[in-house]
């Protein structure tokens, strides 16, 4: 922790404070003897990189998650007794019903708030899972797994999978038709398992299905056992990332042994409650303006009914992908059992997907033989084999999310179904692949770009002519040169620059996101001024032609404004 | 013009024709038996009776005069008016048919084969639904006939559906309110037949090799109607012995309730489930968090 030094240390204890506020605190402390943890912890340093926001998004949607769906559970009705609906949703009145489908309806057209509250849960819910994969795509480009935060991975793709159940769960409550689908879908997923899949089938739904047992069931495991572990692994979670530090991009200052950011307070504080708020608008915005789960349209579940267009939310949509592109092949074993084809896209290869993700720390240890404790990220394009195998890996998912809802595509875009079925079955064994190969030679030449800067410099858009005719493009060297006007800088694993105005080469942006705050001619004024400040000092970096005869350092050149002699060419 | 004329009116005819001459043959065959002079009673008997046999002959007489007489006069007049409209549809319908169907159902409605399906008793509903759907005339063999602006005019197409129809019958429009019927029945009876193919509020959705249910939204009552009698395309036909007519006129208000609804939610994103849902909260949802955590990060 770089910046955490605390601003003191009381050896002795002081005098009893004045103010009230002080008083008070000073009192809390003296009895529970927190001052001193509480500093460390209001200390903790984080990173500033944006990219370190992306969990919290899935922290902050989890929190709308529960506190909208506590207000939810005191409408629902959590059974499957037979109800004849008379609420005020009139195509449905007189109509046969469970009393969840009809407690969800009242939910959305009787109770007050009841309609925005669960499609703000639902958007939640769909916001969380994205946000779990988005900062898990993060944490593995970005080699943020490695030792020693192998344990915060298996953790997080326990909560993935925690969160794919706590969704389907959620999802099923209701008991529309469209949930009620997919249930039978999950019924049937259960009966494929070999040997057992009959006994899990009755165990789960007790008796046949549906039965009358099961939403009372997922209820309560969507409402108690799952977010109660959920939250017991956030918390994990997060601990361990406060007792291991945060990683950090590679950048001047940083090193394995700091961590540089902003302090917990105030700065991060301010931060993290600003995003809470963001994330927690946009969920409001989309439970306001945007129809999500529009129960009342689908109809009370009834076994004898499925619809067209039937999908699961979009989390578990790759294994509905899945189970689409699989052929129908049933193996038939001798004595009446078989293992019906469902069994493969769903259950093996859904195992099979998240094996290989929580054992990927695992792996990459085994083929680098790198067992070294990280703390410093690594660039995606520094470590090619991995980013190519994480792209291969969500090409593949890609494909299968996309094939999980082909019928819609193949509806809206004029594509034959089977069409669209056959490009997924080819497209999930050839596009990998060449994901593969093309992000690995995406990786190597930006690597090269990288190196090739800092040899020759910044690209500045300058063409001079020289005395001979030929043309040349002027660079701008990063740092001193060589006899042969070559950068001396090794690279280090951070960003190079790459555009002139990062490295000053433009005036500063005028403040202002969305309108300026400042009148740009007063930040022209405020440039030339400064700019004529530094004429003729030292400045290297900004006005170097990287000219031998200069010494790399010559004091004109450059930029055209200040009509700088031509330079020689290089290499 | 004539021909039509006398054809439907043959029937008619031929039994008024056959009962009169029945009846003729009764009163000529009962006095044919033995004229013997034997008794006065008798005879009297027998002159009451011949007496009484002429009275009914001449009321007979009478009676099929005047039959004769109206239905060759007053009634023959009216029905040749009405029946001249239905004949002159007949014959133009018969003239669009010729010049734009008959290359494909043939010249007879008997269909071409690996061209198109015979007429003979697909009825009016067919016609109607397919005409004004714009789906025929084809414009194209392919996996289905696309949905497009209707070529013919209402006139046209009812011309069309009189010359179908007068050559083979099978079902007809149905008549009066066709919303008539309960909404919550109706969706039952949609979710039962119909959302297995055009979704769960008839969005539509895809079929097989290129096939597909078309949405239900832009259709009017009578499409609906008429689809269901006639079984276009992939559809099958839900005649009146599966779906009564009254459990029809639910079904269609059901769809035009549901269309003409508004969604209570907000912006309903095609009602096409999740599929749309994911969409949106990966384009919008993360991408406006991504842009809002980019800014906090330049802010840094």
């Amino acid at each position: 922790m770089a910046t955490s030094t605390a601003p003191q240390s009381s050896p002795a204890r002081p005098a009893p404070p004045k103010s009230l506020a002080a008083r008070a605190a000073y009192q809390v402390d003296d009895r529970l003897i927190v001052a001193g943890p509480l500093r460390r912890t209001l200390n903790k340093v984080f990173p500033d990189h944006w990219s370190f926001l992306l969990g919290e998004i899935a922290l902050y949607s989890f929190v709308v998650l529960l506190l909208s769906g506590t207000y939810l559970t005191f409408f629902y009705d959590a059974s499957m007794r037979e109800v004849v609906y008379e609420g005020a949703y009139a195509p449905l009145r007189g109509v046969e019903m469970s009393a969840a489908y009809e407690s969800t309806l009242g939910i959305s057209f009787d109770v007050r708030g009841g309609l925005i509250l669960r499609q703000i849960h639902h958007w939640a819910a769909l916001l969380f899972m994205a946000s779990i994969v988005v900062h898990l795509l993060r944490i593995f480009f970005t080699g943020a797994f490695r030792r020693p935060r192998e344990t915060n991975w298996y953790i997080g793709v326990v909560l993935l999978i925690l969160g794919l159940v706590e969704g389907f769960a959620g999802y099923s409550l209701p008991d529309d038709l469209l949930s009620g689908t997919g249930l039978r879908i999950a019924s049937a997923i259960m009966l494929a398992i070999p040997v057992i899949g009959t006994w899990v089938y009755f165990a789960v739904f007790n008796g046949d299905y549906p039965g009358e047992f099961i939403i009372g069931r997922l209820y309560i495991l969507h409402v108690l056992i799952v977010p109660a572990i959920i939250l017991a692994l956030i918390a994990a979670h997060l601990l361990i990332l406060v007792k291991q530090k945060h990683t950090q991009f590679p950048g001047p200052g940083r090193t394995e042994h700091n961590v540089v950011g902003s302090r917990l307070f105030p700065a991060f504080a301010a931060k993290g409650g600003a995003l809470f708020f963001i994330v927690f608008g946009l969920l409001a915005a989309l439970g306001g303006l945007v129809q999500i789960n529009p129960i009342w349209l689908f109809g009370p579940y009834n076994p004898a009914q499925v619809s067209a267009g039937s999908q699961p939310d979009w989390y578990i949509g790759f294994l509905d992908g899945s189970s689409r592109l699989m052929p129908a092949w049933d193996i038939e074993l001798p004595g009446d059992y078989n293992i019906p084809a469902i069994f493969w896209p769903t259950l093996v290869a859904a195992g099979a997907m998240f094996a290989v993700l929580a054992l990927y720390p695992v792996i990459e240890r085994r083929l680098t033989g790198d067992t070294a404790s990280h703390h410093l990220l690594q660039r995606p394009r520094d470590v090619p084999v991995r980013t190519s195998l994480g792209a291969m890996a969500l090409s593949f998912y890609i494909v299968l999310l996309i094939s999980g809802g082909n019928d819609l595509i193949a509806d809206k875009f004029d594509i034959s179904l089977n069409a669209m079925t056959w490009i997924g079955r080819i497209g999930c064994i050839v596009v990998p692949p060449v994901a593969y190969v093309l992000t690995y030679r995406i990786c190597l030449g930006l690597q090269r770009h990288d190196r090739e800067v800092l040899e020759h410099g910044i690209e500045t858009g300058v063409i001079r002519r020289l005395p001979s005719g030929e043309f040349i493009e002027v660079h701008q060297p990063l740092g001193p040169v060589d006899e042969h006007g070559h950068g001396q800088l090794a690279y280090g694993g951070a960003p190079v620059p790459k555009r002139m105005n990062q490295v000053g080469g433009a005036r500063r942006a005028v403040k202002g996101f969305f309108s300026p705050l400042e009148e740009p001619s007063q930040v022209a004024l405020e440039d030339a001024r400064g700019r004529a400040l530094t004429e003729g000092a030292d400045q290297p970096e900004l006005t170097g032609s990287g000219r031998p005869s200069d010494g790399g350092r010559p004091s004109e050149g450059g930029r055209p404004s200040e009509g700088g002699r031509p330079q020689e060419p290089r290499d | 013009m004539s021909s039509p004329h006398s054809q439907s009116d043959s029937p008619l005819d031929a039994g008024f024709r056959g009962r009169l001459r029945a009846r003729l043959d009764r009163r000529t065959s009962s006095p044919a038996d033995g004229l013997s002079p034997a008794e006065a009673a008798r005879g009297r008997r027998r002159s009451k009776q011949r007496r009484r046999m002429t009275n009914v002959a001449g009321l007979m007489a009478a009676l099929v005069l005047t039959g004769v007489g109206y239905s060759a006069l007053a009634p023959a007049n009216a029905a040749d008016e009405d029946s001249d409209i239905q004949a002159s549809a007949v014959v133009e319908g018969q003239a669009l048919y010729e010049n734009s169907c008959i290359t494909c159902h043939g010249s007879n409605l008997e269909g071409v084969e690996n061209r198109g399906p015979s007429l003979i008793g697909v009825g009016e509903a067919a016609v109607y639904f397919q005409v004004h759907t714009g789906r025929m005339p084809l414009v194209r063999q392919e996996a289905q006939a696309a949905q497009k602006p209707a070529v013919f005019t209402d006139e046209e197409i009812d011309q069309l559906m009189a010359y179908v129809q007068a050559n083979g019958g099978g079902p007809t429009l149905p008549s009066g309110d066709l919303r008539a019927g309960d909404v919550a029945e109706g969706g039952e009876l949609f979710r039962l037949n119909c959302s297995q193919c055009h979704n769960f509020t008839g969005q539509g959705g895809a079929l097989s090799s290129g096939k597909a249910a078309p949405s239900l939204h832009d259709a009017n009552d009578l499409e609906i109607y008429t689809a269901m009698l006639s079984g276009p395309e992939n559809m099958p036909v839900f005649g009146d012995n599966q779906i009564t007519p009254e459990q029809k006129r639910a079904i269609v208000n059901y769809v035009q309730t549901m269309g003409a609804q508004a969604d209570p939610g907000g912006a309903g994103i095609g009602r096409a489930g999740p599929v749309s849902e994911g969409l949106v909260i990966w384009t919008v949802g993360i991408g406006a968090l991504l842009f809002g955590v980019f800014w906090m990060g330049t802010k840094a």
